[in-house]
C-alpha cells in the first residue's frame, strides 16, 4: 500500500505556490512546522463560520456544538495515541507548555502539599539527555533551581545515539524523573524509551517523553511506550499552531496540583481557597484554543485516512534516498544515524567550509525550504563539536524530486562559497 | 540567483574567505563576546584605544568570529574600515550601517561613510540575515563603550576585562 503522493500534495494548497520569484516550493522543513491540508483549514473555517462559541459554559445551541467539537477532538486524539481514556488527554498550547505544566506542577507539589512521589527535595535527581530540544532542558533547569534537585544527563556519542553504558550510574534511587525525547529533532535518532522507562520505573522514577517528532509520524502507543507523561504539539502533525497535548496516566493527573489557575479549572472558589475540577479540565484554565483543538482533531482524522503505515513507508523510502544522495557529496557530514533503519526523517548535516546559514540561503534561492542553526538543541551541537547544522526534514507530501533538488542545491552551495 | 548574488557580493565572499585583521591581539581596553541566539554565531571583539589630537582613536580592533559568511565578512570589513579611525567617526559609520540594515533594501547608502560596507545593502532584504551583518558592529559598539568607561574609571588592569 504505497502512498499516492501526487494526490496527497493536492490536499496541501501551499505546495502549489512559488517562492523567490517563481520557483516551485520544495518544503523540507516539516520538523519545524508541517504544512496544513485543506481538510484541516476547512475544519477551522467551518468551526468559526458555523459553531463558534465558548465551551462548557455557554447555555445555548452554539455552545453545545462547540463543546461537542472540542471534546470530540479530545477523543480522536486519545485514539490516535492509543488510549481509550480521553480524560488522560490535556490540551496545552504546545509541547513546551506540556513539559512546563509537568515541571510547574511538580514544583507546586514540592512547595505545597503535593503527593509524595511528586515532591522534590535536595539530593533528588532529574535525568535528561544531551540531545534534548531546549524545551526539554530549560524547564528542568528551572525546576532544579526552585527545588534544590540536581540535573543529570545522558551523553550522546558521535554516532548520534544515547550513551546507555552510564544508565546504571545515572538512574538510581535518587532519580525522581527521567525526561527524554522519543525522536531527536536534529538527528532523527529514535531513542529506546521503553528500555529506559523500565529502568526508571524500577528505580521509582517517573518518565516524561517529548514526542513532538514521533507522534506526527504515527509512532505513538502510550500503552506500550512505558512513559508516565507524553507531550506533543499539533502544528508538526498537519494541525494548527497554538494547540498541543499532554498525555499522562489518569492517577498522576489526579495527584498533580494545577499549573495555571483561572476559569474553568475549578470546582468551587472561595475568597481564600479553591477546589479543582477533575482532570483533564483541572489543567485547562481560561478559554482554550478551541478551534485549534478541533483543527487538530481534523488533522488526526486526515492522517488516519491517509494511513500511517503508508506514511511511514513513504518517509522511510525518502530518507533512504536522501541519505544515499547526501552521502555522495564530498565534505558533507550527516549528524546522527547514517542509515534509514530505525531513524526518523529529520536529516541534519554540516558541509565543510560552508556555514549552514549560507547553505540554507542558497537553497532558499532555489525554492528549497530547510532550517539552519542549532535547531533549539545547542548542547547537542556542542557535544557533536559543531556550531550549527542544516536540517532537511521530510513528511508525507515530499518527493524524490525534492530530495534530488536538495542534493543539487548543496552541490551548488559548495561551488558558490568554496570557490577562491 | 540574481537576487542571491545581490546579497553575496564578491567583496563579501572575499572577506569571508580571507578575513582581515582576524585574531585576538594585545593590548586591549575591553573585550566582549556577543552571540546570535537564533543560530549560535558568535564573535569576540577587543578594542584598544589611544588618544590622538585630544580625542579617542581606535588603535586596534581585533576579533575572533565563528559564523556564516555574512557575519564573518561584516566583522572583517568593519575592522578594516575603523582601525585607526577616531571613535566618533566609527560610531557615525556604525549608525549609518544600522540604518542601511533597517532599510529593507530601499536605502541609498552613504559610501563616504561606509566604504566597502555598502556591499551589505542586499542583506537588508533578508530579515533573517540582518542580525548576522550587525553582530560584529553591535559587539564593537559594546566593547568601545566599555573601553571608554574603563578609561574614565582609571587605568586598565586585567581585572577590568569585561566579558559577557
Amino acid at each position: 500500500m504505497s502512498l499516492d503522493v501526487a494526490r496527497i500534495r493536492k490536499d496541501f494548497p501551499i505546495l502549489d505556490r512559488t517562492v523567490r520569484g517563481g520557483r516551485p516550493l520544495a518544503y523540507l522543513d516539516s520538523a519545524n512546522t508541517s504544512q496544513k491540508p485543506r481538510q484541516v483549514i476547512e475544519a477551522l473555517t467551518e468551526f468559526y463560520e458555523r459553531h463558534n462559541a465558548n465551551i462548557h459554559r455557554a447555555t445555548h445551541e452554539l455552545g453545545e456544538e462547540a463543546t461537542a467539537a472540542y471534546e470530540g477532538a479530545r477523543i480522536k486524539i486519545a485514539q490516535f495515541i492509543g488510549t481509550t481514556d480521553e480524560t488522560e488527554v490535556v490540551f496545552t498550547k504546545n509541547v513546551t507548555e506540556a513539559i512546563n505544566l509537568v515541571a510547574y506542577s511538580i514544583g507546586n507539589a514540592t512547595s505545597g502539599a503535593g503527593a509524595g512521589r511528586l515532591r522534590l527535595a535536595e539530593g533528588d535527581e532529574i535525568v535528561i539527555t544531551e540531545m534534548e530540544h531546549h524545551s526539554n532542558i530549560v524547564p528542568w533547569q528551572l525546576l532544579c533551581a526552585r527545588t534544590g534537585a540536581r540535573l543529570r544527563w545522558f551523553n550522546v556519542n558521535q554516532g548520534g545515539l544515547l550513551d546507555l553504558a552510564r544508565a546504571g550510574d545515572l538512574i538510581s534511587d535518587k532519580t525522581r524523573l527521567v525526561a527524554l525525547s522519543h525522536q531527536s529533532n536534529v538527528l532523527g535518532t529514535i531513542n529506546p524509551v521503553s528500555q529506559i522507562a523500565e529502568r526508571a520505573h524500577a528505580a521509582g522514577a517517573l518518565v516524561l517523553v517529548d514526542a513532538a517528532q514521533s507522534v506526527p509520524h504515527g509512532l505513538m502507543d502510550v500503552g506500550s511506550l512505558g512513559a508516565d507523561f507524553v507531550g506533543f504539539t499539533g502544528h508538526k502533525m498537519c494541525g494548527p499552531t497554538g494547540i498541543g497535548v499532554l498525555w499522562a496516566r489518569r492517577e498522576l493527573l489526579e495527584e498533580m496540583p494545577p499549573f495555571l489557575g483561572g476559569g474553568e479549572m475549578i470546582e468551587t472558589v472561595w475568597m481564600d481557597r479553591s477546589t479543582y475540577a477533575p482532570p483533564p479540565h483541572k489543567f485547562e484554565a481560561g478559554t482554550m484554543p478551541i478551534a485549534q483543538a478541533v483543527g487538530l482533531g481534523a488533522a488526526v482524522d486526515y492522517l488516519g485516512e491517509v494511513g500511517l503505515e503508508a506514511v511511514r513507508a513513504h518517509e522511510h523510502d525518502l530518507v533512504r534516498h536522501a541519505l544515499a544522495a547526501l552521502a555522495e557529496i564530498d565534505g558533507l557530514r550527516i549528524l546522527g544515524p547514517p542509515r534509514a533503519e530505525g531513524r526518523g526523517s529529520a536529516i541534519s548535516f554540516t558541509l565543510d567550509g560552508v556555514h549552514p546559514h549560507d547553505v540554507s540561503q542558497l537553497l532558499d534561492d532555489r525554492g528549497i525550504a530547510v532550517r539552519a542553526g542549532h535547531h533549539c538543541a545547542w548542547p547537542l551541537h556542542r557535544a557533536l563539536g559543531v556550531q550549527a547544522s542544516t536540517r532537511a526534514s521530510l513528511y508525507l507530501y515530499n518527493t524524490h524530486d525534492e530530495v534530488d533538488a536538495l542534493a543539487a542545491g548543496i552541490q551548488q552551495a559548495k561551488q558558490f562559497f568554496g570557490g577562491s | 540567483m540574481q537576487q542571491l548574488e545581490s546579497m553575496y557580493q564578491e567583496i563579501i565572499l572575499e572577506h569571508y574567505r580571507r578575513p582581515l585583521h582576524a585574531g585576538l591581539r594585545e593590548p586591549f581596553d575591553a573585550e566582549v563576546r556577543h552571540v546570535n541566539p537564533t543560530c549560535g554565531d558568535e564573535v569576540t571583539i577587543r578594542v584598544a584605544l589611544k588618544d590622538s589630537s585630544g580625542q579617542p582613536v581606535l588603535a586596534d580592533v581585533s576579533y575572533e568570529a565563528l559564523g556564516c559568511s555574512i557575519s564573518q565578512a561584516s566583522v572583517s570589513v568593519m575592522a578594516d574600515m575603523i582601525i585607526g579611525e577616531p571613535v566618533t567617526e566609527a560610531m557615525a559609520a556604525s549608525e549609518e550601517f544600522l540604518r542601511l540594515m533597517q532599510s529593507k533594501g530601499e536605502a541609498e547608502p552613504d559610501e563616504s561613510l561606509l566604504g566597502d560596507a555598502v556591499a551589505f545593502a542586499g542583506v537588508s532584504k533578508y530579515p533573517a540575515r540582518i542580525k548576522c551583518a550587525l553582530l560584529g558592529w553591535m559587539a564593537w559598539k559594546d566593547a568601545t563603550a566599555r573601553a571608554l568607561n574603563a578609561r574614565d574609571d582609571g587605568p586598565h588592569s586585567d581585572g577590568d576585562r569585561e566579558q559577557l
